[in-house]
């Protein structure tokens, strides 16, 4: 077995292939984590202002979330007209799955921020946006940081689907596999898709510990006043 | 100096939380809102620096309508505590304090500087400028409050029931703080809480609201104290008074004055001041009202009760007693044997003890 693997990635072809669709894969589900997030945020943000917007927010993306990622894959390129086995396709999907994944617990985290907190930011003079940056998203990074996770693991096994439509990445390996009917490029895929998600995890909660140091502090050391 | 014009706040849901609000907050003064939960004392204060603005009437800052002022502008220039401390829990104490210099566009070596030093005036070690605020009690993080609000240096300190969540010794602690950092800074404070005796501990002049925002009573606390404008407020400082920590203060220097005085039995012309009724010979008995009149001789049965009296050398917190209980705003003061010895104002008593916490610092 383990000699096969070895015999598949000794020839500079196969290498290469795994090479290319592993930093495919990485960029198929990690650029849209970012996008998903830089779109989450801004709405979020925008469901806490105005009330009448939330339940639609929220609505909508519970809604967009259980269309299936296959269907979504083969329905976006008529809509925005790119083509099937465009790489685009795939990213805007995953863009939309986790931006609707996100959504709310940016709404959530930013709703669990302490009243008093942000009457004390207001009180010092800070303006609505610059409040948010400096007061609201920080506190809110332990709760989109759990968010995160999932929604990265979920881009990590969707990319694969991609495949299914001719789209890269390491699912590629497990279609090409069954194609000759061969084992090593199906096992290669699998074990790289969950290495690149247990990597990527971490590293979220590497910097999501960077960023929430206060959080992890022992409470009140300090006593008398 | 702060002024309220005619200021009234209705919420949209109906709720009148102020009512025709006119009030002046003398510069350099620290001036107590107090009354009952819910009377609109914070909606009044955040009408101050626009977290709240009011449906009808104005506040002026020196003169000035808040109203033409830039909200975040404004707020920079205005120092203020909450209840909870509201420090921002992602940030070092150091960082929290210099938050508005650094908005305020200062770099940030000057505003942390600035913060340091701000730190050790509200009496907390340098050290703790490195903590977060989860690592600290919650008196520490109320003094973080107050160097935070005053990191840029405002004339005017807004203060919601900054000590109220703090156990009594150490509420008692960051009272003492605040009246000694104002002798030193001199700012127009206005301090919020339901806590009467909080608002004559800290208070040179006490505005009592009562419910539905209306303002009751505003004036010096001892005259709060001796002469409540109506039944609402003699019930609120009557149902919260205790002068639990005058027992310790002895009395030296407390101004004793004098007030026509009546021997039961004998004549008296009718006075429009209060007299106070002695029986053998010394030994006060009870007051007449101004202008009282009788036919003929006095007797007990015409003297109003007199209250409690206050002998000489005991604990002030009798004097307070003592002019509290009496009608006439006056409590009679007595020697060893009992004989009549002179009266005192609440405010005297008042003042002496205010003085011997200066001068104890
Ligand atoms: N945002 C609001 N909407 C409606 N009613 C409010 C709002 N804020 C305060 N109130 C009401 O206004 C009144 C005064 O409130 P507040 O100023 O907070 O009183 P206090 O600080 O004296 O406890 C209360 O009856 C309170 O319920
Ligand atoms: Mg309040």
């Amino acid at each position: 077995m383990f000699g096969d693997i070895g015999t598949y990635l000794s020839s500079p072809g196969n290498r290469d292939l795994v090479l290319q669709q592993l930093l495919e894969h990485i960029y198929l589900s990690l650029l849209p984590l970012v996008l998903g997030l830089l779109v989450a945020i801004p709405l979020g943000w925008t469901a806490t202002r105005f009330r009448w917007l939330r339940g639609l927010l929220l609505g909508g993306a519970n809604i967009l979330y259980t269309i299936p990622s296959l269907a979504l894959f083969v329905i976006l390129p008529a809509i925005i007209g790119t083509g099937i086995t465009s790489p685009v396709n795939v990213i805007v999907a995953l863009t939309l799955y986790t931006a609707t994944l996100l959504v709310r617990p940016v709404v959530d985290a930013l709703e669990a921020v302490p009243q008093h907190v942000v009457a004390a930011a207001v009180a010092m003079g800070y303006r609505p946006l610059a409040r948010f940056f400096a007061v609201e998203l920080p506190l809110a990074v332990p709760v989109l940081a759990a968010g995160a996770r999932v929604a990265s693991v979920s881009n990590i096994s969707l990319v694969s689907v991609g495949a299914l439509v001719g789209i890269g990445g390491l699912g590629l390996l497990f279609t090409k596999g069954f194609e000759i009917d061969y084992l090593p490029p199906i096992i290669i895929g699998i074990l790289l898709t969950l290495i690149l998600a247990l990597i990527v995890d971490l590293l979220i909660v590497l910097l999501r510990n960077m960023l929430t140091r206060w959080q992890r502090v022992g409470a009140h050391v300090g006593g008398g006043s | 100096m702060i002024e309220f014009r005619d200021v009234t706040k209705k919420y949209p849901d109906g709720t009148v939380a102020v009512d025709e609000l006119n009030l002046t907050v003398e510069a350099g003064t620290i001036t107590v809102f107090v009354g009952p939960s819910g009377c609109g004392k914070t909606t009044s204060l955040r009408m101050v620096n626009r977290m709240i603005d009011p449906s009808a009437g104005e506040v002026l800052i020196d003169g000035e309508d808040v109203r033409k002022s830039d909200p975040a502008l404004l707020r920079r220039g205005i120092g203020y505590v909450i209840q909870q401390a509201g420090l921002f829990p992602h940030r070092t104490v150091l960082d929290n304090v210099a938050t508005v210099p650094l908005l305020s566009g200062w770099t940030k070596a000057k505003a942390r500087t600035r913060a340091a030093e701000l730190l050790e005036t509200v009496g907390l070690p340098a050290e703790m400028g490195k903590r977060f605020p989860a690592q600290l009690s919650g008196g520490q993080q109320q003094r973080v409050g107050v160097a935070r609000a005053l990191a840029a240096d405002p004339p005017i300190l807004l203060m919601d029931e900054p000590f109220s969540a703090v156990d009594p010794v150490v509420r008692e602690g960051l009272q003492d703080e605040l009246l000694r950092l104002q002798g030193e800074l001199d700012k127009t404070i206005v301090f919020v809480t339901h806590d009467i005796d909080e608002a004559v501990r800290l208070g040179e002049k006490v505005a009592v609201f009562r419910q539905g925002g209306v303002l009751a009573q505003y004036d010096a606390p001892a005259e709060i104290l001796a002469r409540p404008a109506d039944d609402f407020v003699s019930d609120f400082v009557g149902r919260d008074r205790g002068y639990r920590g005058l027992s310790f203060v002895d009395n030296e220097g407390l101004p004793i004055g004098q007030v026509d005085t009546v021997l039961v039995g004998g004549a008296h012309s009718p006075s429009q001041q209060w007299t106070l009724v002695l029986v053998d010979g010394d030994k006060p008995r009870g007051w007449l009202a101004p202008g009282s009149t009788v036919d003929g001789e006095w007797t007990t049965a015409d003297a109003l009760a007199g209250g409690s009296l206050y002998t000489r050398g005991t604990p002030l917190r009798g004097a307070l007693d003592a002019a509290l209980s009496s009608p006439a705003g006056l409590g009679v003061v007595v020697d060893d044997a009992g004989a009549y010895a002179g009266v005192v104002t609440a405010e005297e008593v008042l003042k002496v003890i205010e003085s011997r916490r200066e001068t104890a610092e």
